[in-house]
């Protein structure tokens, strides 16, 4: 199982952009906004944590089509389901993996556009949490959406269509956490209801992601 | 001793059967090409009997995890060396140690070059050298020579007979003379027949 | 007595179909238009809403056959998951894109009403905002089945995403309610709080609804007939490659 992340991992390096893509976009988005909105401070500020969880999610969205698709053009994913590892742990490890790549650079990166778009103080720490909390649902939710798509001609565009709206709740609780944080409000439900789905979603898209991929190899 | 043996087996592709009662058993050391057309079903014999997908009807009867697939892809990954690539299934079979396996495919000088800079038969090998690192006793290979030249098919024929005198068996979808003691099955004659072929799941609706 | 599931045998279903469906269809017609008749014309206005209370003979059946009709897929899916009936997953598939234009005809007659009522087409009211959701769900489900080429690969994935999906849009349903509460007025059509609407506003409600769950009965079996018959012509070119 370690020598399936590990792999991922160097693969991810070897590829180069494996670490950068995601942030590179995510700093992109961010950037956009406020030429869209105009540079007024107040207003960036209150809707900020809007814009980083929508980038965030949107940045995750970019790499996923990748997590399976590779392997199974090039054979590996026929010889995976046939080697001594069962399918839900090589979901399981391709999702951490892309969480490694992808969602915790998200995490670490945030705080810094935060500051480009005035987020409040206050603010901060719940945006750190709930990305932190958030997005590993944001991979293995993707996961899954990657396995249902994998083998179509044109999956990405498909999967962004199945993926983006499995992604709504976490969403909401993630964004309405660091608005209630910034104006200094209560913020346990919301938090305990994204961390709730998260935990959720590890326990079980893994069997049906690995479902997804018998059913698409067969 | 059988190691692999198939009772009465049906498989179908898309939802139609292409292959019915077939019989057929591998002991250790044995090895069994499958010849037929082009479109015959072989590769989705093979698939069948890796566990891919399942058989329509009838039965395959095997250890379990005593299988090792090799596909017309090679599974490798051209980022990473070709020793790299031959680690990371060795591991992921529980088995260390992947020189015997270069050595078997005359591999060693290229060890270290990324499997993206191999040519086409050099990748091939790569590719069967991963069967040697599975440490699994029954081969289900499909075109396994592909892109060969003569040299490297020899070291092929070679890794089998390896193989078998340690007690493996392989079955082998092939249109080359390896030079090996083998056993012949045509599919031809057990081309399923549309009109009375059973259990196909599409049958109820005609 | 035979077991139910002989009527899911895809050859029973054409026979017992052919002879149901023209009794359900006309039963629908005469419903639905009895409804809508009497509701629209034979009904008193709203002292507070005045006419425009009157799409509510449309709006709530047409709500409630949206919701209803993912519940019918939903439980369609597990049939064929788990017993592998075709007939149910292809009734599935063709709810599908009766449910999408349900959910569409829901939030259009829904801003129609609103903008009278709320001087607004359109409000993030967190049911507004789960219908929408509801509406990329059947999307999504409907893109998914054009996706694969397989028949029983579509059946097999599409089965598997309205699991999860079912899972994900209960979920979001939760999540909205949190995200904002809304200005919807409370449930007005349910069969244990019919007291929120007076009598004449009730009974011609019910025949609306009636016509329309029949409408999506019948849609959907006539629907399902085309998916059956096209599953059978793609049975057979299947066949016929294979001899050729």
């Amino acid at each position: 199982m370690i020598r399936l992340l590990l792999r991922d991992l160097t693969l991810a390096l070897r590829a180069g952009g494996g670490f950068g893509l995601g942030l590179g976009f995510f700093l992109i988005l961010v950037t956009l906004v406020p030429f869209g909105v105009g540079p007024n401070s107040e207003r960036l500020a209150a809707i900020a944590p809007g814009i980083l969880w929508v980038g965030a999610l949107l940045a995750c969205l970019l790499s996923l089509d990748r997590i399976f698709a590779l392997d199974y053009e090039d054979g590996s994913l026929d010889l995976l389901a046939t080697a001594p590892v069962p399918l839900e742990g090589l979901v399981a490890m391709k999702a951490l993996a892309h969480w490694i790549t992808t969602g915790l650079p998200l995490v670490i990166a945030a705080p810094f556009l935060g500051v480009l778009l005035h987020l409040d103080t206050d603010a901060y720490r719940w945006l750190i949490i709930t990305l932190l909390i958030g997005t590993p649902a944001l991979s293995i939710i993707g996961a899954f959406g990657a396995a249902i798509t994998v083998g179509l001609k044109r999956g990405g565009l498909l999967m962004s269509l199945l993926v983006l709206p499995l992604y709504i709740p976490t969403l909401i609780f993630g964004a309405e956490v660091v608005r209630r944080g910034a104006r200094g409000f209560e913020v346990t439900t919301p938090l305990l209801m994204q961390a709730g789905i998260t935990a959720g979603a590890i326990a079980m898209l893994p069997f049906a992601a690995a479902a997804a991929i018998r059913i698409a190899l067969r | 001793m059988s190691i692999l043996s198939v009772t009465d087996l049906s498989v179908a592709r898309g939802g139609v059967p292409v292959l019915e009662g077939l019989n057929f058993s591998v002991a250790s050391g044995q090895v069994l090409i499958l010849r037929g057309p082009n479109g015959a079903g072989k590769t989705t014999l093979l698939r069948t009997l890796a566990g891919l997908q399942p058989a329509l009807a009838g039965q395959v009867i095997c250890a379990p995890d005593a299988v090792a697939y090799g596909a017309h892809a090679d599974g490798l990954k051209s980022t990473l060396t070709a020793a790299e690539n031959l680690t990371f299934w060795a591991g992921v079979y529980g088995q260390s140690g992947i020189d015997a396996a270069l050595t078997a495919f005359d591999l060693n000088p290229l060890a270290d070059r990324p499997a993206g800079n191999l040519s086409a038969g050099q990748k091939r090998r790569l590719g069967l050298a991963r069967l040697l690192v599975t440490g699994r006793p029954v081969w289900v290979l499909d075109e396994p020579t592909v892109s060969l030249d003569t040299a490297s098919v020899a070291l092929f024929a070679a890794a089998v007979q390896a193989h078998l005198e340690t007690g493996g068996a392989m079955i082998v979808a092939t249109h080359i003379d390896l030079g090996l003691q083998a056993q012949v099955l045509d599919v031809t004659p057990f081309r399923a027949d549309p009109k009375t072929a059973t259990g196909a799941f599409d049958e109820a609706f005609l | 007595m035979a077991s139910i599931w002989e009527w899911a045998n895809p050859r029973k279903f054409m026979a017992w179909t052919d002879k149901a469906l023209p009794v359900i269809a006309v039963a629908a017609a005469v419903l639905f238009v009895a409804g809508l008749v009497w509701g629209f014309f034979f009904v008193p206005d709203d002292y507070r809403q005045g006419a425009t209370v009157k799409i509510f003979y449309i709006h709530v059946p047409s709500a409630m056959i949206a919701i209803n009709a993912w519940l019918m897929m939903l439980v369609a899916s597990l049939i064929w998951l788990v017993r592998r009936h075709h007939v149910s997953v292809l009734a599935a598939k063709a709810a599908a894109p009766i449910g999408l234009v349900m959910t569409l005809i829901a939030l259009a007659s829904g801003a129609i009403w609103g903008k009278p009522m709320w001087g607004t087409y359109w409000e993030w009211d967190p049911r507004l905002t789960s219908f929408l959701i509801l509406f990329l769900f059947y999307a999504g489900y409907l893109a998914l089945w054009e996706a694969i080429e397989d028949p029983d690969t579509a059946a097999d994935l599409t089965s598997v995403l309205c699991l999860v999906g079912s899972v994900f849009a209960v979920l979001s349903r939760y999540a909205v309610n949190f995200w904002n509460q809304g200005l919807h007025q409370g449930a007005s059509l349910s069969l244990d709080k019919q007291e929120n609407v007076a009598d004449v506003f009730w009974y011609p409600a019910l025949v609306s609804l009636a016509g329309f769950v029949l409408l999506f009965i019948a849609l959907v079996l006539l629907r399902t007939r085309t998916e059956v018959r096209a599953r059978r012509l793609h049975a057979i070119e299947m066949r016929e490659r294979v001899q050729g």
